[in-house]
This record gives structure tokens, C-alpha cells and sequence, in this order.
């Protein structure tokens, strides 16, 4: 009798019944809650023919908020950039009294609803507000403007690259820097050279979520904005007033310009945390 | 270069890691800082390479202050124990790092550094790592990297933060040759930090022995082995074994003690205390000596005695196994030290901060 040679063919037999209740339920459940919608938002927006889904695209309406959305995200992802590496940074490789504090004010976005956020800047800088006043007198337009949506969208999302890049500086310490430094490189060349190609693939992801956030931003920009159509609409808000409009067709194709950029950011954040493993 | 530290001190919060440092180091000259955690060595390194600065005190190199001078201004390239190696960087661009961020004025060009770096390439042997990725390296030839980084900008002194300490034995000892050979061709003034004695012996022209932020003892390497100059650098050095003894004319004398082998020494009568290392005492069974013996355990060659006397003294011997044959647990035993140091005063005399928890010193094995 020759032994069976397969191997681990004498591992004991173990049900197979749980793990694959458990991948059938996962896989359910991500059909019902992610993939079904999704698909669906491209059925409704092309339901009624290719013609009528440009034509709803194009509607200058449409166009102008996706624009403005543009606008909006090209502003503040570099500006939340900046402030992610010198907050992470400040953070990283100083201490100093107050520094937890910093580092939960800093994280207080993510754990506030957006439209307290929104509230918050409309009390300080609205017409009856703490700066509405002193504004006016210099003609300064912040609320149901750029400006407001660009502040709100930033106070949201301030906080993703800071905590990408910060817990990669702190595991890498400081000793690298301070090697560059007694080898002669002056702050800058320590940080173009040393520390930016360090946290470069954590500094990228961080910018892409924080891209992504401050496309798909509603609650915080609804309550500033003040829903012009053609002025003040972001993409999220032009598809809620189509959807109110009874516009669904519209809505649908919005919802799906919307839903690609989505997407999009979804395969790079894919591709970027495989270069970063 | 010559290097001058004077009266230097440095608090971090309520401890004080250095309390006076005066210390001159000589052109050329390769000195080991050695001393337990937390003695101020690493701390006096950094001081050295503007990355930390003393409360008070001077340094200077050829006489001129270098405390204004900052980090980059000093150029000396500090070598870590952990490398700090640039990872996203090639080996090759690891060592011209120094070259490439001088200003464009001084800056050589691009060939010349590129011919630099392969000279140290080869004077460090290991022009084939060349193109490779630290993380591609082991520890040895990262830190043989990590010295080519230092020693391309030409430093007026090189310094190296316990260069060895995470490297197996092995590899500690062929590096420790290699580096000794490097410094003998370059002629850089050289200061390296360890806690490891027979490293700073083996490398080192001349050992500074730290403890508690002071400087215990300077010296050579067999000075400082022969001599211990305080009880700390005794202990530190493996003369573990305190005895308290009476000093009667120039003789160490104790119940149960036999120092016939011991010199005389031009020392004042009175309780003084015999440090001994556990290798240089001979047992010799006694059934009128004081100590018993209270413990017996092997490690292969020897066998390491645990023996009980009066006033709490709990000597440890170590003997070849061969003559510890006809040794029993409750047997007594009379001591015969080889070789051992004498320093005045009865026990907890000598007792200093750094060991005031620990009269058994352990810290100087890693």
C-alpha cells in the first residue's frame, strides 16, 4: 500500500461548512449594499437612451457644478497637503506641551457630523454672525460663495493626510534626518530629500482620500453654498435639486458623473496601497 | 583635529545626564566613550554633532567654539546604531548624499563625485553593494555603508553611536577589525560609544570609562584593565565580588580569606573593601572558613560557586570544572583571590549613584 502523498493529507478533516457560510454571506451582502445600487445608478441614467444621458450631462446647469466641483477640489487637496505634512510633522518630531491635544483637535472633522461643520461657519462669518458684520462693511462675500464652500469642504476633510503620513514619520523616527543634517543638508534638502521620498506613497493616498471626500462632500456645503444653480451648486447638490425636481433621468446622470470619478479614486487608492505594502 | 570639552553639562528634566564633562581628545586619536545605559555617553556624542546642546560648558575643535555652529555647519556625518541609511536611496547615492547637498560653490561635480564614491567603495569593500537598496543589505554591510556615507564628506571627526551594537558576534568582531584598519588609513579623529568593555578595549587607543555623567577614568585600554581607578570602574570592568576587608600593613585581612597571592599595597590601616573578579579566586575546602557554599552550577567549562559569608557577602567564584570535582553544596570554604583591587572604606562606602540600586552592577553585559 503506497501513502497518500497530497499534501497536508494528514491534516484532520475539518468542516468546510463555516468558512463558506461566512464568504456567501460577505459576498451577499456586498452584492445587496454596494454592487446592485451602483450598477442601477447606470441603468436609471441610461434608461432612457445615450442621447438623453448627454443631454443631461451637458446641461449647463450640470456642467457648471461639476466645474465648480473641480474648482473646489483642486484648492483644497493642496492646501490640506501642506497642512497634513506640517501638522504630521509638527506632531511627529516635536514635543511639546499641548501636543496630544493638537493631534484630537486636528482629528475633530471626522468625528463631527459635516453639518455642524456648515452651521458653525454660517454663525461665525453669516450676516448676523461673529465676522458677518465687519465683512459686509468690506464687502467680502464668504457665505453662498466659493469661498465658503472651499472652507467648509477643507474643515471636513483636513484631517487625511495628516493621518496617513503621521504614524508612518513616527515609526521611522528622526534618525535619518538627523544623519542628513550632520552630513550637511540644510532643512529643505533634509526635507525634499529625506523625509518627502519617505512618506511620498502615504502622503499620495492620503491626498486621493482626501480628493475623494471633498468631491462627494453634501452636508457641510449645503448648509454654506446656498444651492444657486449655475453659481454656488456642487455636483452632490445639483443631484439632489434634480432629484427634487422630479428630474430623475437628470439625477441619475449626475449621480453617475459623480459615481465614475468615485471609481476612479477607488482603483488609484487600490494601486497606491499596493506600492506602499 | 583636536577636540576640547570643558566643565559640560546637560539636564533633561529632573536628571542630570551629564554633571562636568573635561575631556581633550588628540589628533587622530580613536576613543571609546564606554559606560552603562544611562551613564551620558550617547548624550556627550550628540552634543559633539550639534544634535543636542549642553546647559553649560565649551567645546571646541582646532580651538575654535563650536557650540554656535549647528548640526550642518559641523559636517561630521553621525553614524547610528541603527545605520539610518536613506532606504529610497542606492548605496552608491547613500554615500554621495554629503557630496550632493553642499552649496553648488564648493559642490564637486558630478563625475568627481561619483569617482569618490567609488574609491570608498572599494576602501570599504564593497564595491559590488554599489547599486543595491539598503533594505537589500545585512547589518554589517549596512553599516560599512553607513560609515563610507560618513567618511565621504571628509569629516574633521567621526563619529559613531555604539556602531556595533546590533550586529551578532561575529560579524561585531570582523567589523571591529575592519573599522580599526579604516581609521589607521584615514587618520580621522574618531569617538565611538559602547557598552561593551571588550569592544572599547580591542579598537579603542584610549578609553573613557562614563558613569552617571561623569568621566570615572581615562586611559589606555590596559591602564584602565590593571588600574580600575574607582570602585564603579571596578565593577564595571567584571570585579564583581566585594569583600570587606582590614587593611594592616599594606594587607587585606578577613576571616576565612587567604590574600597571600595579593601585593602589598602603600595603603593607610583601617576597613577597606577587596573587589575581585569571580574567575581569580581559588575555593580551597576549610572547615574553619566563614563562607559555605550555598550554590554549584555549570556552564559546560566551569563551574560557578555561590558561596554565603558573614555581613551578607554572597562571593561568586568560577573555576575550571576539572578542580571543582570535589566540591559539595553546605560545604565551607576558604577564599584565595589571584588578583583583586583594594579601595578604602567598609562596605556601602564605595557604593556611587549609578549602582546605589544595584552593589552588583549588572548593566555591563548588553
Amino acid at each position: 500500500m503506497t501513502p497518500d502523498q497530497t499534501p497536508g493529507a494528514l491534516a484532520p478533516k475539518e468542516s468546510r461548512l463555516v468558512p463558506r457560510l461566512l464568504i456567501g454571506a460577505a459576498l451577499a451582502l456586498t452584492a445587496v449594499f454596494i454592487v446592485v445600487p451602483m450598477i442601477y445608478i447606470f441603468h436609471r441614467a441610461l434608461a432612457e437612451g445615450w442621447r438623453l444621458y448627454a443631454a443631461n450631462i451637458l446641461q449647463p446647469d450640470t456642467l457648471h457644478a461639476v466645474w465648480l466641483t473641480a474648482v473646489v477640489a483642486v484648492i483644497v487637496v493642496p492646501v490640506n497637503i501642506a497642512f497634513g505634512i506640517a501638522a504630521a510633522w509638527l506632531i511627529a518630531r516635536f514635543s511639546f506641551p499641548g501636543r496630544k491635544a493638537l493631534l484630537v483637535l486636528i482629528e475633530i472633522p471626522f468625528s463631527i457630523s459635516p453639518i455642524i461643520a456648515g452651521i458653525c461657519y454660517l454663525l461665525l462669518y453669516g450676516r448676523q454672525g461673529l465676522l458677518g458684520p465687519w465683512l459686509i462693511a468690506h464687502d467680502i462675500k464668504i457665505l453662498f460663495a466659493l469661498p465658503g464652500i472651499v472652507l467648509v469642504t477643507m474643515f471636513v476633510t483636513s484631517p487625511f493626510v495628516m493621518r496617513e503620513v503621521l504614524p508612518l514619520m513616527q515609526a521611522q523616527g528622526s534618525e535619518q534626518e538627523q544623519a542628513a543634517l550632520t552630513l550637511g543638508a540644510s532643512g529643505w534638502q533634509v526635507f525634499r530629500r529625506v523625509t518627502l521620498p519617505n512618506i511620498r506613497w502615504a502622503l499620495l493616498y492620503g491626498a486621493v482620500l482626501c480628493g475623494a471626500r471633498a468631491i462627494g462632500e453634501f452636508g457641510g456645503v449645503t448648509v454654506v453654498s446656498g444651492n444657486i444653480r449655475g453659481q454656488t451648486n456642487t455636483l452632490p447638490l445639483q443631484i439632489e435639486l434634480l432629484f427634487h425636481d422630479l428630474n430623475v433621468t437628470g439625477a441619475f446622470a449626475a449621480a453617475s458623473t459623480l459615481t465614475l470619478i468615485a471609481l476612479v479614486v477607488l482603483v488609484l487608492k487600490v494601486r497606491l496601497e499596493g506600492t506602499r505594502g | 583635529m583636536t577636540l576640547q570639552i570643558s566643565n559640560m553639562t546637560r539636564r533633561f528634566g529632573p536628571v542630570d545626564v551629564l554633571r562636568g564633562i573635561d575631556l581633550t581628545i588628540g589628533e587622530g586619536e580613536l576613543i571609546a566613550l564606554l559606560g552603562p545605559s544611562g551613564s551620558g555617553k550617547t548624550t556627550l556624542l550628540k552634543i559633539i554633532a550639534g544634535l543636542d546642546w549642553p546647559d553649560a560648558g565649551g567645546l571646541s575643535v582646532q580651538g575654535e567654539d563650536w557650540l554656535p555652529k549647528t548640526a550642518q555647519e559641523r559636517r561630521t556625518g553621525f553614524v547610528f546604531q541603527h545605520y539610518a541609511l536613506f532606504p529610497h536611496l542606492k548605496v552608491r547615492d547613500n554615500i554621495a548624499f554629503g557630496l550632493t547637498v553642499m552649496p553648488r560653490a564648493q559642490r564637486p561635480g558630478k563625475a568627481q563625485i561619483a569617482a569618490r564614491v567609488e574609491e570608498l567603495l572599494h576602501f570599504l569593500q564593497i564595491p559590488a553593494l554599489a547599486d543595491r537598496y539598503p533594505a537589500e543589505l545585512s547589518g554589517g554591510q549596512r553599516q560599512r555603508v553607513a560609515l563610507g556615507r560618513a567618511l565621504a564628506i571628509s569629516p574633521p571627526v567621526l563619529l559613531l553611536d555604539e556602531p556595533f551594537g546590533a550586529l551578532d558576534a561575529q560579524v561585531r568582531r570582523d567589523l571591529r577589525r575592519w573599522l580599526r584598519g579604516v581609521h589607521d588609513a584615514t587618520g580621522t579623529t574618531t569617538i565611538f560609544v559602547t557598552h561593551d568593555q571588550e569592544e572599547a578595549f580591542e579598537l579603542a587607543d584610549r578609553v573613557v570609562v562614563m558613569g552617571a555623567g561623569r568621566i570615572e577614568q581615562t586611559g589606555r585600554p590596559d591602564e584602565i584593565y590593571d588600574h580600575p581607578a574607582t570602585p564603579f570602574v571596578a565593577r564595571f570592568l567584571g570585579l564583581t565580588v566585594e569583600i570587606p576587608v582590614t587593611l594592616r600593613q599594606g594587607r587585606a585581612e578577613a576571616p576565612g580569606l587567604d590574600t597571600s597571592a595579593l601585593p602589598r599595597r602603600a595603603m593607610a590601616d583601617g576597613p577597606a573593601t577587596l573587589f575581585l573578579r569571580p574567575a581569580d579566586i581559588t575555593p580551597i575546602p576549610d572547615p574553619a572558613s566563614p563562607f559555605r557554599l550555598t550554590a554549584l552550577t555549570t556552564t559546560g567549562a566551569t563551574h560557578r560557586l555561590v558561596m554565603e559569608g558573614p555581613a551578607d557577602c554572597r562571593p561568586e567564584a568560577e573555576v575550571a570544572r576539572r578542580s571543582a570535582a570535589a566540591l559539595t553544596v553546605g560545604q565551607t570554604l576558604r577564599l584565595r583571590p589571584e588578583a583583586g583591587q583594594i579601595f578604602p572604606g567598609g562596605p556601602g562606602a564605595q557604593t556611587l549613584p549609578a549602582a546605589a540600586d544595584n552593589p552588583r552592577f549588572k548593566e555591563s553585559t548588553p
